[in-house]
């Protein structure tokens, strides 16, 4: 080998322009071996891993988008129905409170009437009371004053329609009395 | 492999008395199978590492994304970085939204393939960028032609040869002029510089790297001499900022390489443009 390399270089230097064709050939032909495995397998591998990423990753945000659409739609619904059942219940409040004032005024109205009715009722049975009262104590105290007088005076005052007068005079000289004194009170 | 190279430097070094620089030759190594020069040729080192970036390629891409997780290991988001590098950068920014999805597999072999080629340079061992050999840079660059050349006449039909030779808004006697440089420079010289623009900044660097080994062994231990043993060092170190900027280098011609080829196919697709 040495031998060689002490000839090759006695024989002047290699032109380095010129090509060995082997070399060339070699190069060539592993150039393009290497061109059809990248064409075939790794290239189209490396497209796909950067596709999937891709996928994965919009895919991701869409779905993250959509979350967010739905979660916006049930808080504006949510919000809707919240909105609703504060009117609903405020409704409802002003209709109680309505309803009550009816109800109160009603039972007022109707405990006035009873109150009313009661008092008249009561009313008419005193004086119906004191009216046959009055009569019965009209006859009674006569009868009795008569017996009384009677008693007392003997029997002169037998005659009825002078009797009958001295007491009418009395009862009528009482009421007067009795008026003169309620007037006074 | 640089044992046999360097060891051969060493004894033309003894035998004529003095430091003799690595040469262009050196660049090529001794086959490795040697029988098989019967057919034409050995099996070299340049074609072993050709052939080791397309496995080398194709099993870390297919590891790291064998489980296309949507939530990526370290692993797989490094080589989803690099995809989507080619992808947006080389593909979508220059082919635009329109046409770039059926050329970002081109552009990732060529980025890729054209990377790994250059980065075996830098690999203790390897230190061998495929593309400081001329053959397979005329082998891409004359793919990536054809493709381009292709795909404009199959877009724009015949029409495709006065769009890229006549250039538009020029006084009509100069045509005779501009259309055979536009020819010259559009289809012959593009392809060779894209070839060449790879290849010559690969071989600078890898006759750097050479020289900077070769002269480091020669003054430390051909020469005798406390003097000769430091400059020695001296140029060991002054060769890791070198290595530093060839990894630049590397990855940058690899980029300018993929770059062109997006520019050259959207040159092709948007031909009226231009």
């Amino acid at each position: 080998m040495i031998s060689a390399s002490l000839i090759q270089a006695a024989e002047g230097d290699a032109n380095p322009l010129a090509p060995n064709p082997w070399e060339l050939l070699v190069a060539a032909l592993g150039f393009l071996v290497l061109l059809f495995v990248v064409i075939k397998w790794i290239a189209p591998k490396f497209e796909q891993a950067y596709q999937n990423r891709v996928e994965a990753i919009e895919g991701g945000i869409n779905q993250a988008e959509e979350a967010k659409a739905e979660a916006e739609a049930l808080k504006a619904e949510y919000q809707k129905q919240l909105a609703e059942s504060r009117a609903e219940a405020s409704r409802i409040r002003d209709e109680a409170r309505a309803e009550a004032g009816q109800i109160v005024a009603e039972a007022q109205e109707k405990a006035a009437a009873e109150a009313s009715r009661i008092r008249e009722q009561a009313q008419a049975q005193i004086q119906a009371e004191r009216a046959a009262a009055a009569a019965q104590l009209k006859t009674d105290v006569g009868s009795l004053a008569t017996d009384l007088a009677s008693k007392i005076i003997g029997e002169a005052l037998e005659d009825d329609a002078r009797s009958q007068r001295v007491v009418d005079r009395f009862l009528a000289d009482l009421d007067a009395e009795q008026q003169t004194q309620g007037a006074a009170q | 492999m640089r044992g046999p190279a360097l060891s051969s430097l060493a004894l033309r070094a003894a035998e004529e008395g003095g430091f003799q620089p690595p040469t262009i030759s050196e660049t090529h190594l001794p086959e490795i199978f040697p029988w098989m020069a019967e057919w034409g040729t050995g099996f070299g080192k340049n074609m072993l590492m050709a052939l080791l970036a397309v496995l080398l390629i194709i099993a870390l891409f297919s590891f790291a994304i064998r489980k296309q997780a949507l939530v990526p290991s370290r692993t797989q988001w490094i080589a989803e970085s690099g995809y989507a590098f080619v992808r947006n950068t080389l593909g979508r920014d220059i082919l635009g939204e329109k046409h770039f999805r059926p050329w970002v597999p081109l552009l990732f072999t060529v980025f890729f393939f054209v990377l790994f080629n250059n980065i075996f340079g830098a690999i203790p061992f390897l230190q061998l960028p495929t593309f400081s050999h001329a053959g397979p840079a005329y082998a891409m660059a004359g793919m990536i032609w054809l493709t381009w050349v292709v795909l404009g006449f199959r877009m724009h039909g015949a029409k495709y040869l006065k769009l890229v030779t006549v250039p538009s808004g020029v006084p009509k006697y100069l045509l005779p002029l501009l259309v055979p440089l536009e020819f010259l420079s559009n289809f012959i010289i593009r392809p060779v510089t894209h070839s060449l623009r790879l290849m010559a900044v690969m071989l600078a660097g890898h006759i750097i790297v050479m020289l900077a080994g070769s002269a480091a062994e020669y003054l430390i231990v051909q020469q005798e001499g406390i003097a000769n043993t430091g400059l020695g060092v001296l140029i060991l170190l002054g060769s890791i900022p070198l290595y530093f900027l060839e990894l630049v280098m590397m990855v940058l011609q690899a980029f300018v390489f993929a770059l062109l080829t997006a520019i050259y196919i959207q040159g092709s697709i948007e031909a009226e443009a231009h």
